[in-house]
């Protein structure tokens, strides 16, 4: 079983939902991405979503695009990001981690090497925001080899018949964005959302995860009740960032603090939703 | 590439997918992928649809001014000697560029599909205000993304814009210039997809935009070889044209690919020389990659970053390019060269002075190289340039250049 079944498995058996953060790797450090990745597992993440920093995040609200910069800016690259989860893996080996980026550093890297050096590395899901299921298909092909979850978007546009054929090569789990938008943006629709992973649900079994527009805990305890997990990213990123702003004295582990704290608040909001 | 180039092989692109050979393709964000698919259906029944062509041509005769003339510059092509030069005057559409034969296209596609907003990406701002003046006409709600160095450096541009009643929004983000825009618009529209048509510069970003753009400018096309069929009894010996994103080129090429005796030069930004890193030539340095939607040839770095390019022209200023010439490159129907800035300023100059016709910069690159291929050919061939813009929206840009205060 892989590790993203097997924590899916292990919290539905517990009735508990699934906590995502997604930060991006090289932000606000390169040096600090490993420990920052420890420090959300210890605050109550069960999956990992680790950003690979682009040149041109063209699905990004502003506060994603500028963590991207930052990264660029401090000399992160796909191999680093690679070395980070590499790192993180000596001392963790039961959190899956999720990869999420766009197509062209994979491009660069190639699909058959990128899949190995994934493999290699402990990645356990890749979403690539850019590669649609017309286009995934061959980095696909090349992730099965290597046992690497390709993990799909479903937005609130995607008609019924896409889901399905969607759905149909899902593996790990099905990632539902919450809103028409770029990350970080948008007031999030309960009532909808809880409508359209019905929809989703109707059609799979594999879990669903909810992210784009997940502030704070009030609103993830009301996506946990209707997601198997709940994505959280601009928020931490937001936290640290303004907390380095109003004190640019403190060390990196302490502004990863800011990050912490909230995944806590959001770590009890989701446990707190009736399941 | 081991394809062979047949005259039918143009007609085969693109395939369903939106291919042209491993070019092109719909590489966008989910939410985008229904938008995609309805634009695609509504204008593959809209191609070959009676009124639809006639409601195009129509405008296109009325309110840009088409057919544009086909100018033989004698004078210039005494002076450079060899090949007759004819510039297919672009810059006298209504706008003063090739965009707007684009936008009265997709704002067309907007009308029928009941959008009554549109958004636009725009460098040199000749797109943005071709498209704030359809939506003015058609009193459509225009917003246009432009970055904040190519708002200082086209400052004329920006305020016809506004003049015309769009909103023009400075993008801050990354290099600040074209592909930032084309970003933050993108952006936008996952954002607004349910009311907002997407009026795409130009051949580029996510399948039908490469096809649908190129179908409306190969007006340009359609008629010069018509107009060089009645001024000279022949064909073309070749076409010259510059290649920012590569609408204006594959607009005048599209019509002619099957006449494979006219040979084709497509001309990138050489910026301060092709060692220097300082350019927007993807084509003739660059490598396949994926960017805004599409497969193609991009400025990239080894960890596949996109790099930031210079021209001295805004609308130049771009680090990929259509994927319809990522594949003529490939096949080797096209030969993509380049201008550098230097070069492009003196054509300019030349053009101005000797034929009294002040082309954008952009043209200008387009100038230089076809000045140079003139020279190599014998009298009795010519040449039909793309004269894609006017260069009035440039004068700040040559006087600073020069060290001039106007
Ligand atoms: C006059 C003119 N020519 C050429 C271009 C480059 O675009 P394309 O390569 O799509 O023709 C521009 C873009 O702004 C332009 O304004």
């Amino acid at each position: 079983m892989s590790r993203l079944t097997g924590v899916f498995a292990k919290l539905k058996a517990q009735r508990k939902k699934a906590l995502i953060p997604y930060v991006v790797a090289g932000d606000p450090s390169p040096s600090g991405t490993v420990e920052l990745l420890h420090q959300l597992v210890a605050a109550g993440a069960d999956v990992l979503e680790v950003g690979v920093p682009f040149s041109d995040p063209m699905s990004e609200g502003l506060v994603i695009q500028l963590g991207h910069e930052r990264a660029l800016a401090n000399g992160m690259t796909l191999r680093g990001v690679l070395d980070i989860i590499t790192d993180f893996r000596r001392d963790n080996t039961h959190t899956p981690v999720v990869m999420m980026g766009y197509a062209n550093p994979i491009e660069r890297f190639g699909y058959d090497s990128f899949a190995e050096a994934s493999s290699v590395a402990g990645v356990d899901g890749l979403i690539t925001v850019d590669l649609p299921p017309e286009e995934v298909g061959r980095l696909d092909h090349a992730l099965i080899q290597v046992g690497i979850d390709n993990i799909f978007l479903i937005s609130p546009t995607t008609e019924n018949e896409r889901i399905e054929t969607i759905v149909a090569r899902a593996r790990g789990f099905i990632y539902y964005v919450a809103v028409k938008g770029v990350t970080g943006s948008g007031q999030i629709d309960v009532n909808e959302v809880a409508q359209r992973v019905g929809v989703i649900r109707g059609m799979t079994d594999l879990p669903v995860a909810v992210g784009f527009g997940i502030k704070d805990a009030d609103s993830a305890s009301h996506v946990a009740q209707v997601a198997d997990a709940v994505v959280v990213g601009s928020a931490l990123i937001d936290e640290m960032v303004r907390k380095s702003r109003a004190d640019a004295s403190l060390e990196e582990i302490q502004i990863h603090e800011a990050a912490v704290q909230l995944l806590k608040r959001i770590r009890s909001g989701v446990d707190s939703s009736p399941s | 590439m081991t394809v062979e180039v047949t005259p039918e092989l143009f007609a085969s692109v693109p395939d369903a997918n939106g291919r042209f050979g491993q070019f092109g393709g719909k590489f966008v964000a989910e939410t985008l992928m229904t938008a995609l698919t309805e634009l695609q259906a509504l204008y593959a029944s809209l191609k070959s649809d009676a009124s639809f062509i006639a409601e195009f041509d129509r405008d296109l005769a009325h309110y840009v001014g088409r057919p544009s003339p086909l100018y033989e510059a004698s004078r210039l092509s005494d002076q450079i000697g060899g090949a007759r030069i004819f510039l297919k005057r672009e810059d006298l559409n209504h706008t003063g560029a090739h965009k707007v034969n684009n936008t009265i296209g997709q704002a067309l596609l907007a009308k029928y599909m009941g959008k009554r907003r549109v958004i636009a990406e725009t460098g040199a701002g000749q797109h943005g205000v071709a498209t704030a003046t359809v939506a003015a006409r058609l009193g459509l709600e225009c917003h246009v993304f432009m970055g904040e160095e190519d708002i200082r450096r086209q400052s004329l541009n920006v305020y016809r814009m506004k003049l015309l009643g769009a909103d023009v929004v400075p993008v801050t983000s990354g290099s600040r210039t074209l592909k930032d825009a084309m970003n933050e618009a993108m952006r936008d529209w996952v954002t607004n997809v349910d009311s907002t048509f997407y009026i795409i510069g130009t051949v580029a970003g996510p399948h039908p935009y490469p096809m649908l753009v190129r179908d409306f400018q190969s007006v340009i096309g359609r008629e010069a070889r018509t107009q060089s069929l009645s001024q000279t009894g022949k064909l073309p010996d070749a076409l010259v044209a510059c290649v920012g994103g590569g609408s204006n080129a594959i607009g005048l090429f599209h019509p002619f690919l099957q006449d494979l005796g006219v040979e084709m030069y497509g001309v990138e930004a050489g910026g301060k020389g092709l060692s220097t890193g300082q350019h927007a030539a993807p084509l003739s340095v660059g490598s396949p990659g994926v960017l805004h939607g599409n497969r193609t040839y991009l400025m990239q770095d080894d960890d596949g970053q996109i790099l930031e390019t210079h021209s001295v022209s805004a609308g130049l200023d771009y680090p990929g390019v259509g994927p319809e010439h990522a594949w003529l490159k490939d096949i080797g129907r096209v030969r993509y060269v380049t201008a550098d800035d230097r070069e492009t300023l003196e054509a300019f100059h030349r053009l101005t002075r000797i034929e009294g016709i002040m082309p954008a910069l952009e043209t200008a690159h387009a100038l230089a190289y076809a000045e140079k291929l003139a020279s190599e050919m014998s009298p009795n061939q010519h040449i039909i340039v793309n004269l894609s813009g006017r260069g009035d929206k440039d004068i700040l840009t040559v006087a600073a250049l020069e060290g001039i205060e106007v």
